[in-house]
Order: C-alpha cells, then structure tokens, then sequence
C-alpha cells in the first residue's frame, strides 16, 4: 500500500505534477482556512505571479475578478469582488488556501480550485488528473497577491 | 398646434410604457416586435425573469438581427431552402416532394425537443434524419454539419415569434429531470455547472464575455465569432470545453435532455432563430 502510494506519487512528479521538492495536491495540509507551509519551499515571484493572474490560460484571474493594477488589460470580470487591497485583507497563508482550493476557505464558491487533487468530473482529454497551476505558479500569484495593498 | 399634442401624447405613451428607459427593443424588419424579458415559467425557482440572450450584445450585434438583410444567418436559411428543393437518395425525393413547403413546420422550433410515439427524446436534426433514412433512402446528415444547420435554420424560422412552449411533464418528465441534473452539476478542470454562469451571474462580465442566461430560443443562430450557423448541442460542447470539461456527444442522450431542461427556462420566450451572436 505504502509502496504503491510511493509510486502514484513518482508517476505524478514525472507527470510534471510537482517538482521534487514541491508539496503536492495531496500533501497539502489546511489549518482554519490557511495553508501556512509554501508549496515549492521558496518564496515565489511577484512579476511571474502577476501574468499567472493575467494569462487566459493560467489563472485567467481577471474573468471574474477586477484589479487595479492590471488596468492595462482591457477586460476585468465581475463575478468575484475586486481585489485591490487583497493583501491587506488576507495573510499570506489564507491567500496561498484561497489559490490552492477556495472551496477550503469559501463554501460552494464558484472560484476554482488552481491545486487541487479531487478528482475531476469528466476533465476534458489531455486535462486528467493535472491541477489548473503549478507549485511554483501558486506562489508567484501569492507572491503577487501579497504585493496588492491599498 | 396638433402637431405639438400629438408629440405630448405619443411622449406620456412612452413614458408609460418605460420606453425610454434604455433598454433597446428587439423589432425585426420594423414590423415585428419580439419581446425579450418575459415571467420565468413556474419550475423555476432561482430567476424571476428570463431574458433572451440578444439583450446582452453590443448595439452593432443586436442591429445585425434586426433587419433579415443584415442577419448572416438568413444566407444559412437560404441554403436551407435550396436543399429542401434537391432530390437526394435512392428514393429520388426531394423535401418539397413530400412537404408542401418549410412554413408547414410553423411552431415545430418551439416545441423541440420532445418525446416522440416510441417513447424517445427526439430533437429536430432526429425528425429530419428519420426523412433522410427512412422516407428519402439517403445518408443521415451530420449532426451539426452544415446541411442539418442550415436546414434546421430553415425550419426554425418558421416558427419566429411563437412563444417557446416545450412539454415537460409526462413522458418527457425523466429526460427533464436528467437534464437539469446535468444543468446544475459542475463539470471539468474548472468545476462549474452552467447554472454558475446561467443562473448565478448573468449579466455580468466574465472578462470580455457579457454573461446571459444561456437561453435556446434563437437556435441554431449565426456567430460572428465562426461565421457559420450553430447548432444548441455545438453551443454546449463550446461551454463544457471551455471549463476544460469533456463534452457529452453531439446529438447524444445526455445533450437531448439538457436540451429540452435548458429550452424549458426558455418557456415563454419567442423563438428569435436565426439570432445573431458574437
Ligand atoms: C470563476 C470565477 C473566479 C475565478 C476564475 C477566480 N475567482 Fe477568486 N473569487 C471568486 C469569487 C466568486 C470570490 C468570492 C468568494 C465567494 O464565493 O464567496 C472569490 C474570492 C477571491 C479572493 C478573496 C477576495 C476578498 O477580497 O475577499 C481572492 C484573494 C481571490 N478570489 C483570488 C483569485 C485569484 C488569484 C484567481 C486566479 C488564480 C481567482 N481568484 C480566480 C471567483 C473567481
Ligand atoms: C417521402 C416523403 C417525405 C420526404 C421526401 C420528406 N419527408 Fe419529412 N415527413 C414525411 C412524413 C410522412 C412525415 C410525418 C408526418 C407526420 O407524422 O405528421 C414527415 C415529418 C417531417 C417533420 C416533422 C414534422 C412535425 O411537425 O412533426 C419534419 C421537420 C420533416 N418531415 C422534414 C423533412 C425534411 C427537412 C425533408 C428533406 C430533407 C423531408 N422531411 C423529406 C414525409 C417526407
Ligand atoms: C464559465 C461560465 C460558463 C459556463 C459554466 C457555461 N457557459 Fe454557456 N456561455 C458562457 C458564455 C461566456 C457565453 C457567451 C455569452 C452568453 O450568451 O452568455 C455562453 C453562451 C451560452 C449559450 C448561448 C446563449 C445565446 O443567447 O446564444 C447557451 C445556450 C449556453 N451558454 C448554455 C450553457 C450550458 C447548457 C452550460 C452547461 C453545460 C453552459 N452554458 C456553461 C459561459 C458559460
């Protein structure tokens, strides 16, 4: 059983899952809506974090949520609350759980969860079993996020 | 004088009837007016009000299907028309052999899908297909393939105006009931259901996208986005692949009962196909 875990989890960092060092979906552990311990074990970079938000293929954060400091991008959603000052509102730690799984944090929200390991309800081919963002992508946008004070 | 009483009464008319509030009118050719905010039929409890999905594009989008020059999708209808004359199969027949012409499906579009005498859930591409087969001896059209879109476009038109009115209880109650479990289940790497966006947040932005209720009344309808007639199950398929979920077949079980569960929020609404959208 230990052994067979072992190699899922071997399969899944070759996968590109998570790199060696990084915690995976599975081992990411929450405390009262926190995730206290980073994913990768460095501290992430706020410019990477900043396109993870941006980019329609990585968060595409802005399909739901406005920010300020995006303005040159010309579309912003609506269906989240804004998040100009996010990092005055939220620790670091809360930011990283609310990235990682919202569902942890906010009940039945809408917001995706970017490093999840549920499984996913019919992915579409070429998605099985992958999480929306990498370890090191989730904290970029962390990184970033904690930079968005009012 | 007169002149400046008539403007008076034509501007209380208004007035009463919230005309000049904003809110732009959808009046097809100057003559007929459909409108697009009507009660929610009853089994639906989350929304009071439906609204067809022309009230949430841009003034230059919604001009396109104001006027049938204008609209790209008529061009659709008119291949439509030509196929429905052409003899095709080994039995030698064309539509119009049997089918006087398309306006005798007059309301068809509004009642779609529906369960026919064996017991199925039936959807119109099926009905055409059965003529194909069956009647014509000649292969079955692609689902949404371009003849089954323009023919479908064709045949919906006729029904342009009448209030959306599908069947939902009796034998059609199980595949209605199917297909609101699919509407309301989240789906994909995304994990969303279409009441999500549908239901939970329409009229808002999701980036560039201003969101609708997702409503069928004006399918198959034109995209400026693909220059073609699309069919509802293509316009699903699109939606669950852009939450990075696997779509459920074209034409298949699944997409047939939400088909009918999405028409139903739809009760109501006038048929507007072919609409045009961005
Ligand atoms: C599909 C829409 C959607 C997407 C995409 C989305 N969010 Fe959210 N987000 C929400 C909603 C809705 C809430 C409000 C929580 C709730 O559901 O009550 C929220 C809440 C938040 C909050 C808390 C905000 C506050 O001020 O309290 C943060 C932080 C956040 N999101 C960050 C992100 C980031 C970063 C991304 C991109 C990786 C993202 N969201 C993508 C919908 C979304
Ligand atoms: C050989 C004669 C024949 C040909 C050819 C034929 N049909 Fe039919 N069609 C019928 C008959 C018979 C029915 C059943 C009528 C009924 O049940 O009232 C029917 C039913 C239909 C219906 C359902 C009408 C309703 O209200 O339920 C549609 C739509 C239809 N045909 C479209 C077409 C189209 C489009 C074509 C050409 C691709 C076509 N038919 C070719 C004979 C034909
Ligand atoms: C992430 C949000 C999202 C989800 C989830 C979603 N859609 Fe959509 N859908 C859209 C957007 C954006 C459009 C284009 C703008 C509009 O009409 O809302 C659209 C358009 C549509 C339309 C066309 C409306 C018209 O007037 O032409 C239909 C029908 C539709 N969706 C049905 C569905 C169904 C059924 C599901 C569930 C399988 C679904 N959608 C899931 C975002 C979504």
């Amino acid at each position: 059983m230990y052994l067979k875990t072992m190699a899922t989890l071997a399969v899944l960092a070759s996968a590109g899952f998570a790199s060696a060092e990084s915690i995976s979906p599975q081992q990411v552990s929450f405390t009262d809506g926190a995730v206290p311990q980073s994913l990768t074990g460095e501290p992430g970079n706020p410019a990477e974090g900043r396109e993870v938000f941006a980019n329609r293929k990585l968060g595409n954060c802005l399909a739901c949520h406005a920010n300020e400091d995006l303005a040159e991008q010309a579309f912003h959603g609506q269906i989240g609350p804004m998040l100009d000052g996010v990092g005055d509102r939220w620790s670091e730690a809360e930011l990283r759980a609310i990235v990682v799984n919202a569902k942890e944090v906010f009940e039945g929200t809408i917001m995706p969860a970017f490093y999840n390991a549920r499984t996913i309800n019919r992915p579409l081919k070429g998605f099985e079993d992958k999480t929306i963002l990498s370890a090191q992508q989730v904290e970029d946008l962390v990184a970033y996020l904690m930079l968005l004070k009012e | 004088m007169k002149r400046i009483v008539l403007k008076g009464a034509a501007l209380a008319a208004l007035l009463a009837t919230g005309a000049l509030a904003e809110e732009p009118k959808l009046i097809i050719n100057g003559e007929i007016e459909l409108p697009t905010r009507v009660p929610a039929p009853s089994h639906m409890d989350a929304i009071d009000e439906i609204t067809s999905g022309w009230v949430y594009r841009t003034k230059e989008t919604q001009a396109l299907q104001m006027d049938d020059f204008d609209n790209p999708g008529m061009i659709f209808v008119d291949v439509g028309q030509e196929l429905f004359e052409t003899a095709e199969g080994d039995a030698g027949k064309a539509c119009a052999d049997c089918h006087e012409s398309a306006e005798e499906f007059a309301g068809l579009k509004a009642s779609m899908p529906r369960v026919n005498e064996e017991g199925e859930l039936e959807s119109m591409p099926d009905v055409i297909n059965e003529c194909r087969t069956e009647r014509m001896q000649a292969d079955a059209w692609k689902w949404s393939g371009p003849e089954m879109s323009a023919m479908t476009a064709l045949i919906s038109l006729q029904s342009r105006g009448m209030p959306v009115d599908v069947a939902i209880d009796g034998a059609a109650a199980p595949f209605w009931e199917q297909g609101k479990e699919i509407y309301y289940t989240r789906y994909g790497q995304l994990d969303l259901a279409c009441s999500n966006c549908h239901e939970n947040n329409y009229d808002m932005m999701i980036r560039a996208d201003h969101l609708s209720q997702g409503q069928t009344n004006g399918f198959p309808n034109y995209r400026l986005k693909n220059a073609k007639i699309n069919t509802v199950h293509g316009r699903f398929k699109g939606c669950m692949k852009n939450i990075r979920a696997q779509p459920f077949a074209e034409g298949g079980d699944e997409f047939k009962a939400l088909e009918l569960y999405v028409a139903s929020r739809g009760n109501g609404l006038p048929v507007e196909s072919p609409s045009v959208r961005n």
